[in-house]
């Protein structure tokens, strides 16, 4: 396992096969919570803390465990998991409980996360599934923030609203607001997250076009 | 043998499913023990938090956390929480609910003996962000607009939304909202004074 193979594991996560804006997984939490920026990034958060743990102890069972019941034994794992750090996190993280908690119950519902224990943790050694954990967990942080960050902004005038309350006191220079904008609530309503995830995806594709041509035309050049 | 042989069995299928279940068990009750009590005095702390906030400072000296009695209210067992100072009840804390535009909106407040309130506020709410959610002190002060308030000021028919005839704002776009929140808090007042003597005690 080389440098250069958790470097390609990292660029999966964040960019090639990101799990929002290329696998088009995790939509239900994806359009639940992304009405704010600083919604996005604790969903997020709370998504790739348990996506790593997920990926490392599926990653820790896969010589036991048989291909015909993974998929039982992962759903049971996962959702164990999730209710461990739910109970855990009110007992003794209350106050970021009380921020968070409402995304932890979502992250059962989250196919992502079963997703990567199918598609590479059971075939993965520990450390490059913790990797992959980590970087799909960050690649759905940055694309539910990028979409909360547009849908607050466009629909409330404001962004990073209430980032103080997830991130404590010393992050409050985040929060901005727009004076004399109203907003518009179509963007913060479902509709309006079906829009920006659109027109994201349209311009990531549009940007991938791109880099290939410039790619290929390079490639060209130095035949030539 | 080794595992890779046995792991094709088809008797092993039904066993490792029976390890993995009972391990998820196990690990679920000890993390609900390990975690219980700690999380039980978090919440009793929220409680605290929440009533020391509709009542203001100075109206109790005693635990009203634990002077309580349950009432019925129509269907539902009402906990009224009471503050009491030198032994006289001065206040009475409890939970409303009613109906809003997206589920039922959870209602504090607090009354003092005269049947005035002393604060409302949402606990819980699933109304739209950014039109209904107004009604959280944390967005905007509407719901400060209570205080004081009591059965007879303003007149019963008062007790609504401006666009109801009543004295109380709407939002623009939202009415169901603070219609629901005016119909609980109004609820409320009304079983406070049906209950008054049990209450006080």
């Amino acid at each position: 396992m080389s440098e250069n193979h958790y470097g390609s594991i990292m660029k999966d996560g964040l960019w090639d096969s990101n799990v929002v804006f290329s696998q088009l997984l995790a939509m239900c939490p994806t359009m639940a919570v992304t009405t704010s920026g600083t919604n996005g990034l604790g969903m997020g958060l709370a998504t790739t803390a348990v996506l790593v743990v997920s990926n490392i102890l599926v990653s820790m069972i896969r010589h036991t465990v048989s291909s015909q019941v993974r998929i039982p034994v992962f759903v049971v794992l996962i959702a164990t998991l999730v209710t461990v750090v739910d109970m855990a996190m009110n007992a003794w993280l209350h106050d970021l409980y009380k921020v968070l908690g409402l995304f932890i119950a979502l992250i059962v519902v989250n196919c992502a996360i079963l997703g990567r224990a199918e598609a590479f943790a059971v075939k993965s050694g520990v450390v490059a599934s913790a990797v992959d954990g980590l970087a799909m967990g960050l690649g759905f942080t940055g694309a539910l923030t990028v979409i909360g960050l547009i849908r607050e902004f466009l629909g409330a005038g404001t962004l990073f609203a209430q980032a103080s309350n997830l991130l404590g006191p010393s992050f409050a220079f985040l929060e901005m607001k727009l004076p004399g904008y109203g907003g518009a609530l179509l963007m913060i309503l479902p509709p309006g997250g079906f829009a920006i995830l659109g027109f994201l995806l349209a311009g990531k594709r549009v940007m991938e076009r791109r880099m290939d041509e410039k790619a290929a035309a390079r490639a060209e050049l130095a035949a030539a | 043998m080794n595992l890779e042989s046995i792991r094709e069995k088809i008797a092993y299928q039904p066993v490792l499913l029976g390890v993995f279940a009972l391990l998820a068990s196990g690990a679920l009750a000890w993390a609900s023990s390990a975690t219980g009590e700690a999380i039980a005095a978090a919440e009793a702390k929220d409680l605290r938090d929440s009533l020391s906030e509709v009542l203001p400072q100075g109206m109790a000296d005693n635990d009203f956390l634990k002077d309580t009695v349950d009432l019925k209210n129509g269907e539902k067992t009402v906990t009224i929480y009471r503050a009491r100072k030198e032994g006289v009840v001065k206040a009475a804390l409890f939970k409303v609910a009613e109906r809003g535009y997206a589920g039922d909106i959870q209602v504090l407040m607090a009354v003092d003996s005269d049947g005035k309130t002393l604060g409302v506020r949402v606990l819980k709410h699933s109304e739209t962000p950014g039109l209904g959610d107004k009604i959280e002190v944390k967005k905007d002060p509407w719901v400060k607009g209570f205080d004081g308030k009591s059965l007879g000021d303003p007149a019963p028919d008062k007790w609504a939304v401006k666009k109801d005839g009543g004295i109380f704002d709407q939002f623009a776009g939202a009415t169901i909202t603070p219609r629901a929140v005016v119909k609980a808090v109004k609820g409320g007042m009304d079983f406070f004074t049906a209950h008054k003597a049990e209450i006080i005690g």
